[in-house]
């Protein structure tokens, strides 16, 4: 029995696991291109001090890949496990990225890690240069495919409805891979993993400074972070825009919800840079806007104009309506009912299925189902406006403070004055958390601005789950909150051991700190 | 599309039986040296050595089984939906049987102290031992059918618990893949080591080996008076996938029509008994690298053998029969296992190509001089 509880836990079994794995995944991808230049210096140069960076940040990057690889494991299983009727739903597309990852990136990928740092002694320079290129092209395009998959449940573009087999099938690959959501997701995405590797190594950096400690060490790697970091804030920021204008094409109920505008303005909208929203009235308490802006950024245009909620319900109400009746005819068919007549009329409607789907929520057949049914179904389509509003404000307002900081760090990284001053330093091993923040605040944007479904405007996620007991989700999660409490206070504990350690842990002989044991 | 319908779809049945076969024989080794860790090594060193044989390779190794879990959500969506859900304790167990893995292979050998040490290594030996054993356990009720059906929007219904799957045949099935699973990594470990964790991982092969003769001897006699299923409706390979349209029955012995109508296929089987014998022989005698290749192959039989009986049935169901999955009802459409076919022809066979690269480079025993040379570094 599927109830509103256990579509609930499921909900947040696969938001905490998805958001711890992804805690690691942004440094994966960013380190490992600060690692290639690394190596690429040490094999242009031959200064052994680069050979030493790339090792102590990448046994960093490994202890950090760990457990990127332990939480990634979990997410793969979860669709079968707890979401079983949207495997099945959307497997027939949603599969084919999530395999092809695996055999084009992620044996690559974790092929060659081993060889990262086992190889040392083993291949060339060249060569191991060579297995690091390709560790890191293997993450970025494992990064691909994944959004890919997610970019297809944000805008399902490429598939359509099989009445015979019951599920949503594969009509164009190349449209599901050259997806606009899922490329500009790739984009924006992988930037922001990149200005997580540049801060962290920029946080340490700034560190052992502060302390007068590893210094030649630390100055390069801080230059290195500064110049990736201020290229990759600045990417993430420009792409972070594309993203917004493609949302304002594929997924209206989202942009109106996070933007907090309840009526259609005329365009173009002004933009709302604070608000008090009130989901009952479905109006703003408080607001405070800019004029045009929103209308700039949205649709690049003077004269588009942007749809309220208010507009968005009443149009997605007549798709109620029409979902309704093409879910009706949809059992007809199944039924038995072989006239062409009722096959016709459901293609012309077919394209409303999932709206009609979200009213089995509240009714359990489609006679059931009331006016007053459709108006909660079409209320239902614009996720809660508050948390989205201010998530999406937080993770904006941090990702410019971070182009200030990157702007200062490079600045003084060409002055070559940064050593010395100790309040960039302060301000950048500060700023150590602020890329994961920001990132968590983006996937949140994301994935909760998506409901009431997980694939938008196809499937409704109350019925996407497994048909599970509520006790075995309530052991489930609480068996993942104890293992990865457990493994988050042994990773940190790890990583705060070696970046306490520096480059001494190498046990080369050259740095401060030489440990007594490995 | 150069393929019809049919043809894929059994193309399929076939890649995914590589895949796992890829999984048991790379994954494998490296659990099967997880399994024996806490009793081949003797003191830090020497597991250390035990360790760094798979260090460089678990990583790899292990994207066998996530992309042949992807390959199976890709190219069989419904067993996908229905087995991981049905099967959910025991998926739970495997994953987080695994997330001792990374963890115990890269943080392991950072902090020196003994009880921190021992305590992973024990973690290794469940991320080694508990994946294989639930397998063979989820495979020997597969042999049986599973309970589950479906509703007219296809939405499945699990009906058994987690202590259903604990039948004693499916306890068979298990120990057969654990001690096949061992063996393995017993031979894997003979060809990496020298000296004392030599002599012990020839002793395990030696243990395992005949366990595994035995258990499989065992479960060929009892799977002819297990009920198998067999298919009474006329098959449409061609047909839209639709796991509802056809009529099973349940019949003792129904497992082996399939040797009785083509009897080339008793090679398999054959090549399970085969590749396991020429293993113990090869590993009695010291040839450690043929004695890996012959273990191989006796995963190919056993994991082929249990394919080749069931067939075209991939879950069947003992509470409706007729919603039983099948090679021909529960298959992806025919675009999508036409491009999946082509991603992965090409790209299994570079794979293949780098990683046999990866081992040629680290090739060679590890010893524990080595692993005090290499303090700082190793795992």
């Amino acid at each position: 029995m599927v109830t509103d509880h256990l579509v609930e836990l499921s909900r947040l079994q696969f938001a905490a696991t998805a958001m711890y794995h992804f805690l690691f995944v942004p440094l994966t991808i960013g380190m490992v291109w600060m690692l290639v230049i690394m190596e690429s210096a040490y094999v242009m140069t031959g200064k052994v001090i680069y050979k030493d960076m790339t090792k102590f940040w990448g046994k960093l990057f490994g202890i950090n890949f760990a457990l990127g690889v332990t939480t990634g494991i979990t997410m793969e299983f979860q669709f079968g496990m707890n979401w079983a009727y949207y495997s099945h739903y959307v497997g027939d597309i949603f599969g084919a990225p999530l395999a092809i990852e695996g055999l084009m990136a992620f044996f690559l990928e974790s092929t060659f890690i081993g060889l990262f740092f086992f190889g040392w002694d083993r291949l060339s320079r060249v060569q191991h240069l060579m297995v690091t290129i390709a560790m890191a092209v293997a993450t970025n395009l494992s990064a691909l495919w994944i959004l890919v998959a997610n970019g297809w449940m944000q805008d399902p573009v490429g598939a359509a409805f099989n009445v015979e087999t019951m599920r949503m099938e594969l009509v164009s690959f190349w449209d599901v891979v050259f997806n606009p959501t899922a490329q500009a997701k790739f984009v924006h995405t992988v930037s922001a993993g990149y200005t997580t590797g540049a801060m962290f190594v920029l946080s340490i950096s700034a560190w052992y400074l502060l302390r007068r400690r590893d210094v030649e060490f630390a100055k390069r790697s801080f230059r290195i972070a500064a110049a990736f970091g201020f290229a990759s804030i600045c990417s993430v920021i420009v792409l972070g825009d594309e993203s917004g204008y493609v949302v304002t094409e594929s997924q209206q109920t989202k942009l109106a919800a996070m933007e907090a505008m309840w009526e259609t303005e005329p365009a173009p909208a002004s933009f709302n840079i604070v608000a008090i929203p009130n989901e009952a009235e479905m109006k703003n308490d408080f607001a405070i806007h800019i004029p045009w802006v929103m209308g700039l950024i949205g649709t690049r245009s003077l004269d588009t104009e942007i749809p309220g909620i208010r507009e968005i319900v009443a149009h997605n109400r007549e798709r109620v309506e029409s979902g309704v009746e093409a879910v009706r005819l949809l059992h007809a068919i199944r039924a038995g009912d072989d006239d062409p007549a009722v096959r016709e009329t459901f293609e012309r409607v077919s394209d409303d299925l999932g709206f009609g789907l979200l009213t089995t929520r509240y009714a359990e057949s489609m006679d059931k189902v009331t006016p007053e049914i459709m108006d909660r179904a079409a209320r239902d389509t614009i996720p809660p406006v508050a948390p989205l509003f201010w998530t999406f404000r937080i993770m904006v307002a941090l990702g410019f403070a971070m182009l200030v900081v990157f702007s200062l760090a490079l600045y003084h990284s060409i002055r070559g004055d940064f050593a010395e001053r100790n309040r960039l330093l302060k301000w950048s091993m500060w700023f150590l958390p602020v890329p994961w923040v920001a990132s968590q605040m983006g996937w949140f944007v994301a994935e909760y601005g998506r409901q009431p479904w997980t694939i938008f405007g196809v499937l409704p996620t109350h019925m996407s789950v497994s048909t599970l007991s509520e006790a075995s989700l309530y052991g489930s999660l609480a068996g993942f909150i104890g293992f990865y409490t457990v493994l988050l206070v042994v990773m940190v504990y790890l990583m705060i051991k070696y970046a306490r350690l520096g480059p001494g842990s190498l046990g080369t002989g050259r740095y401060a700190n030489e440990p007594a044991h490995a | 599309m150069i393929f019809d319908y049919p043809t894929i779809k059994l193309i399929w049945w076939l890649l995914v039986g590589v895949l796992l076969v890829g999984f048991a024989i790379m994954d494998g080794h490296d659990m099967g040296v997880g399994t024996l860790l806490p009793f081949a090594g003797n003191g830090d060193d020497e597991r250390r050595a035990i360790i760094n044989t798979v260090g460089p390779h678990w990583d790899g190794n292990q994207v066998w089984f996530i992309t042949g879990g992807g390959a199976i959500f890709a190219a069989w969506p419904l067993v996908y939906a229905t087995s991981f859900s049905g099967f959910y304790w025991a998926m739970l167990a495997v994953l987080w049987a695994l997330f001792f893995r990374p963890v115990g292979f890269d943080y392991r050998s950072k902090i020196a102290h003994p009880i921190w040490r021992k305590t992973w290594d024990w973690g290794l030996f469940i991320g080694g031992a508990v994946p294989p054993l639930i397998f063979g356990v989820a495979f020997g009720n597969l042999l049986q059918g599973v309970p589950f059906h479906f509703d007219n929007n296809l939405v499945s219904h699990y009906t058994g618990s987690f202590w259903g799957l604990l039948n004693p045949f499916a306890l068979l099935c298990g120990v057969v893949s654990t001690a096949m699973i061992t063996l393995h990594g017993a031979v894997y470990l003979m060809h990496r080591t020298e000296d004392d964790i030599y002599r012990r991982a020839r002793s395990a092969a030696m243990i395992f080996g005949a366990l595994l003769v035995a258990g499989l001897t065992a479960a060929g006699i009892w799977v002819q008076f297990i009920p198998g299923y067999v298919i009474t409706s006329v098959i449409d390979p061609a047909a839209l996938p639709n796991p509802l349209a056809k009529e099973v029955v349940r019949e003792a012995g129904a497992w082996m029509r399939n040797y009785q109508a083509m009897p080339l296929t008793l090679l398999v089987p054959a090549l399970a008994y085969v590749g396991t014998l020429a293993a113990i022989w090869f590993a009695w005698r010291g040839r450690t690298l043929m004695a890996f290749v012959a273990s191989s192959l006796g995963i190919t039989g056993v994991i082929g053998t249990a394919g080749v009986s069931m067939f075209p049935f991939v879950m069947p169901s003992s509470t409706v029969p007729s919603a039983s999955l099948t090679v021909w009802d529960s298959a992806s459409s025919h675009l999508t296992l036409t491009i999946m076919f082509w991603a992965t022809l090409i790209f299994m066979p570079i794979i293949v190509v780098y990683t046999s690269w990866a081992y040629k480079v680290m090739a060679g025993k590890v010893t524990t001089a080595w692993v005090r040379e290499n303090n700082r570094s190793a795992y």
